[in-house]
């Protein structure tokens, strides 16, 4: 494969920029002027909390920019790994290496371009502790496009599992409140969300990390691009792929190992919502297509049906499960996993349709659902309850945010026009040449999605305006708007004009498709 | 080699040694009121001995004693560690004992004595050197459990370790005797060539046994470990936070010595044993801690448990593995120390704490100090960008490439579980409503102990653990 070396560090120019934001505000908390018990006074915690915010923005959006440098230098027709660059970290074949190719820079983008909108969408609604709150942001962000630029395998693992401990913090701290019993233990349940988010993720990737080593004893390099062309044995392959598979399936999150995630996007923050649907999850699919499918192409096809009957039972399952929810962000987290399920269906048919598919609903979904907890966010934020029965008739007090919600609604249900639609028909149309009772029961999983998706939105926005206290709700504000407007834009612009982005990653994927067809026909 | 030249290169024990009665003179003769000064004295002969190990004559790799020391990379590496680890022990105890009826001036002096055991340890090459190192250094450690010699928890710990530590100095030598009987020799390398030489020679076996239980005892690991949580709990908190550090890494290296040296030839014999308890220690390490409500005593199953992560290194048997054990523990010191360092801060109204409860809702009292330990207890979970995750790495990479992958999935599931009990402190920091703040005047000692034990865990370690590796492979080379 193609490498082609970047002149100048721009991968780690833009991986550590928000780690220089983080530290500027670390810094100002630290001058801030306290009494002698530690306290601020009122008029030092607002100011700290004003700077803390204005700098995670500038940071955020200035990532953003140099990300779009990124882009500008990025050749598309080029599959290769480009803006490669290295240098010496451990000794032995493990190096510190970044490097992106079409797979990867869009999930950059995505990544670069969710970041200002969540410090926005945490602007009014983070009161305490806003300074801590956006140094676990930045740190996130530096750690998230870490994953996705991280051309060696130990560096990437650092950057994917050193993502558990701001996400941790983020739900633990500015989760929200009640309590749950567990093992006959009272816990806050925004604690025993964290918990629960961690420690699956944990059990998962460590196994994973016991497969590098071994990777690592064998091919005696952890360099990706140099492993994607070591032929593992079939027999050893099994292995290795059930241990990454381990890892990814708990990130996806497929069913059954899914159970973290209502969890935790019931007790994040909003904006820990939107991160988490948008970004984190993404890291699942985005592994299974950079380590699963070409380092263990054997394997990936012995186990397909495997992974096939959990995505339909994900997508089937999870939509009926979705479909009881009572809690809107309930609701949005179980849609997510049957979403998800068509990613890794498209993804293990192996086919181009089906890879582009995966990767395109990846993307979409990243637009969509982070665009729906925002959305969830925004009443949130005026009545401070999920609960769905709460609601209604909001379309008398918020027309434009029912037009909003009623656009992100669609787009999750994959209406045709809507980035949503794209990638499913996509993910179906590869899941058909593969086998098409597959496809069969995926495609209920789409009529589900508009059942729950359309109840949700019944509930919410149509009806009467019969609760006193939804009276005087007022609409979307202008910082509201453009959060969701900018979403809106890119969900739309994909959704007519998916060419762009799929004239991105169609050169990335057809070597990894020669790559797998080569190694397939080579083991028989 | 002639006397003279050897007690040449052996000159940072006899400056320790020689030091150490020297200020026990001057210390009775000064009473106790010179605690400080001879605290510095203390300090400055141990970074002296550090100097003399590293630099100079007494630097170049030797055999001294007729073969009894072994001054090579390895026991340079390791000693420096130690020496370093125990300076810092004294110098964070200032603070505790101030003001305090036990600010005695024996208390730098047995550390400094303790210290030049483990140098001996680390550095023998012959049972009885072994044996003298070991017991020169427990001597010194059950005095220091027992410091306090007013409290009831103290002293019971300091004769509870006697007894214990006895019993297995007392297997430790009748397993040096089997070797001895068996083999004919006290010197390593002659008992590897008997080793080699003879297939099955059952006695050596059983002597080798021995030594690994009285060794395991020394470590720690379990199921040797139950004299740990009990003198954790009892000695006085800087004395815990010394057992915690130096005495692990030279028993480890003491360890790695003996088994790589004398016994490569029966590597089967003893891989299994050492597996075993690594296995054992990294479960009960995992699971004993999560019940634990003393923060000390949760230190102590940690402690347990990181030996057995360290003994999964040992395991494999390979240089690789024997430079993962000296990176993991070169590691585990520096946390270590920096995490009691942050639980000497734990103080209220005078007096210490040491519930787990006591550290609720710490970022909003003191949010420096909750950073700090936040960090520390990241990297004891073994997560990464941390530094301990990269000890880990290094072991389980080393099992794993010895074939001991079942060690490595063992590990990292225990590590998982013991995730979770880090991660309860963490969670009493952050999430939790605060109890009563801490004394905020912890001491600058303290806090630059623990600032610098952070900063190595988060920037400096990861960044340049491939210099840390090439540095802990030299050393590892010369054993093989």
């Amino acid at each position: 494969m193609t490498e082609t070396f970047a002149d100048q560090p721009w991968l780690s120019m833009m991986t550590f920029a928000p780690l220089v934001g983080a530290a500027f505000i670390m810094l100002r908390r630290i001058i801030a002027k306290t009494d002698e018990t530690g306290a601020m006074s009122e008029t030092e915690t607002e100011q700290v909390a004003s700077v803390s915010r204005w700098v995670a923005l500038a940071f955020t959006v200035g990532t953003f920019a140099i990300s779009l440098g990124v882009y500008a230098l990025f050749d598309p027709s080029n599959g290769g790994f480009q803006l490669v660059e290295e240098a010496a970290w451990m000794g032995g074949g493990i190096q510190y290496k970044m490097g992106v190719d079409g797979i990867s820079i869009l999930f950059v983008l995505l990544t670069t371009f969710i970041m200002p909108i969540c410090i926005l969408a945490s602007w009014t609604s983070i009161k305490s502790r806003v300074a801590d709150y956006m140094i676990a942001f930045l740190v996130l962000e530096t750690l998230m496009i870490g994953v996705f630029c991280a051309l060696d395998l130990f560096l990437f693992y650092v950057f994917f599992e050193g993502s558990l401990i701001p996400m941790f913090l983020i739900i633990g701290v500015w989760g929200s409140k009640g309590t749950k019993e567990f093992a006959g233990v009272s816990m806050p349940s925004k604690v025993y969300a964290a918990l629960k988010f961690f420690l699956y993720t944990l059990v998962g990737s460590l196994l994973l990390l016991v497969a590098m080593a071994w990777m690592y004893a064998t091919a005696g390099t952890t360099d990706i691009p140099t492993l994607q062309q070591y032929d593992f044995a079939p027999g050893v392959q099994t292995w290795l792929w059930l241990a990454f598979f381990a890892s990814f399936a708990v990130k996806m999150p497929m069913w059954p190992v899914h159970t973290w995630l209502p969890d935790a996007h019931v007790q994040a923050p909003t904006a820990g919502s939107v991160v988490l649907a948008a970004i984190l999850l993404k890291m699942g699919g985005y592994g299974f297509l950079r380590f699963s499918l070409p380092m263990f192409p054997d394997a990936s096809m012995d186990f397909s049906p495997l992974v096939f009957a959990l995505s339909i039972i994900a997508i089937i399952y999870t939509s009926l499960v979705a479909l009881a929810q009572e809690d809107m962000k309930k609701l949005i987290a179980y849609s997510s996993v049957a979403h998800m399920g068509f990613v890794t269906m498209g993804i293990f048919t192996g086919t181009k349709q089906g890879i582009e598919g995966g990767l395109f609903q990846m993307l979409s979904h990243g637009f969509i659902s982070g665009a729906l907890f925002l959305c969830v966010g925004v009443v949130y934020d005026r009545m401070h309850t999920r609960e769905i029965a709460a609601y209604g008739g909001l379309v008398h007090r918020m027309p434009l945010y029912a037009f909003l919600f009623l656009f992100f609604t669609l787009g999750n249900v994959g209406l045709p026009g809507t980035s949503g639609f794209v990638g499913e028909i996509l993910a179906m149309t590869g899941a058909f040449k593969v086998n098409s009772w597959i496809a069969f029961f995926a495609a209920f999983g789409v009529i589900l999605s508009a059942a729950y998706a359309l109840r949700l939105y019944r509930q919410v926005i149509y009806g009467e305006l019969t609760k006193d206290a939804l009276q005087a709700i007022p609409d979307v504000n202008t910082r509201e708007l453009a959060m969701l407007g900018a979403l809106m834009a890119f969900a739309l612009f994909l959704g007519f004009n998916p060419g762009p982005a799929l004239s991105v990653f169609a050169p990335s994927v057809d070597i990894l498709m020669q790559n797998m067809d080569a190694a397939l026909a080579g083991t028989g | 080699m002639d006397i003279a030249s050897s007690l040449l290169s052996a000159l940072p024990e006899l400056a320790l040694a020689v030091g150490a009665m020297a200020l026990l003179i001057a210390g009775v003769f000064m009473g106790d009121k010179s605690t400080p000064q001879i605290s510095m004295a203390s300090i400055a002969l141990l970074v002296l001995a550090a100097g003399l190990a590293l630099f100079g004559p007494s630097a170049a790799p030797a055999s001294l004693f007729d073969g009894a020391f072994e001054i090579d990379a390895f026991a340079k590496f390791a000693k420096v560690i130690i020496f370093i680890a125990a300076a810092i022990a004294i110098q964070m105890s200032a603070r505790f004992f101030e003001g305090d009826a036990a600010q005695r001036f024996e208390y730098p002096v047995l550390i400094v004595l303790a210290a030049f055991g483990m140098s001996l340890m680390v550095s023998a090459n012959d049972l009885i050197s072994l044996y003298m190192g070991v017991e020169t250094q427990s001597l010194a450690l059950y005095i220091l459990a027992s410091f306090n010699r007013d409290s009831r928890r103290s002293t019971e710990a300091g004769l509870k370790y006697f007894v214990l530590g006895a019993l297995s100095s007392g297997l430790l030598l009748y397993g040096a005797s089997l070797v001895y009987g068996f083999s004919g020799s006290t010197q390593f390398s002659d008992i590897a060539r008997v080793a080699m030489s003879e297939d099955n020679n059952i006695g050596l076996v059983i002597g080798l046994v021995f030594l690994i239980s009285g060794l395991a005892f020394k470590v720690s690991a379990a199921p040797f470990h139950m004299w740990t949580p009990d003198v954790y709990e009892g000695a006085p908190t800087p004395v815990t936070a010394f057992f915690a550090a130096a005495p692990k890494l030279a028993g480890m290296a003491l360890f790695a010595r003996a088994l790589v040296v004398s016994f490569p030839g029966v590597i089967d014999d003893w891989q299994p044993i050492i597996a075993i308890i690594a296995v054992a220690s990294m479960a009960i390490g995992a699971f004993s801690a999560i019940a634990q409500t003393n923060i000390k005593r949760l230190m102590a199953y940690s402690s347990i448990g990181h030996m057995g992560y360290a003994l999964v290194g040992l395991a494999a048997g390979t240089a690789e593995g024997v430079s993962a054990v000296l990176v993991y523990m070169a590691i585990y010191v520096a946390m270590t120390i920096g995490a009691f360092a942050c639980i000497l801060m734990m103080r209220r109204r005078g007096g210490m704490t040491e519930s787990i409860e006591d550290l609720s809702g710490l970022t909003k009292t003191n949010m420096p100090l909750a950073v700090v330990f936040t960090i520390l207890l990241f990297s004891l979970a073994g997560v990464p960008p941390l530094a301990g995750f990269f000890g880990k790495w290094f072991v389980f990479f080393a099992a794993v490439e010895a074939g001991l992958v079942w060690l490595a999935v063992v590990g990292v599931l225990a590590s998982a579980v013991s995730a979770f009990y880090y991660l309860r402190i963490v969670w009493f920091m952050w999430f939790d409503e605060p109890a009563p703040a801490f004394e905020r005047d912890a001491g600058s000692t303290l806090r630059l102990t623990a600032w610098g034990s952070a900063l190595l865990m988060l920037p400096v370690l990861p960044i340049f653990i491939g210099q840390l590796n090439r540095v802990a492979q030299t050393a590892a080379a010369a054993l093989f």
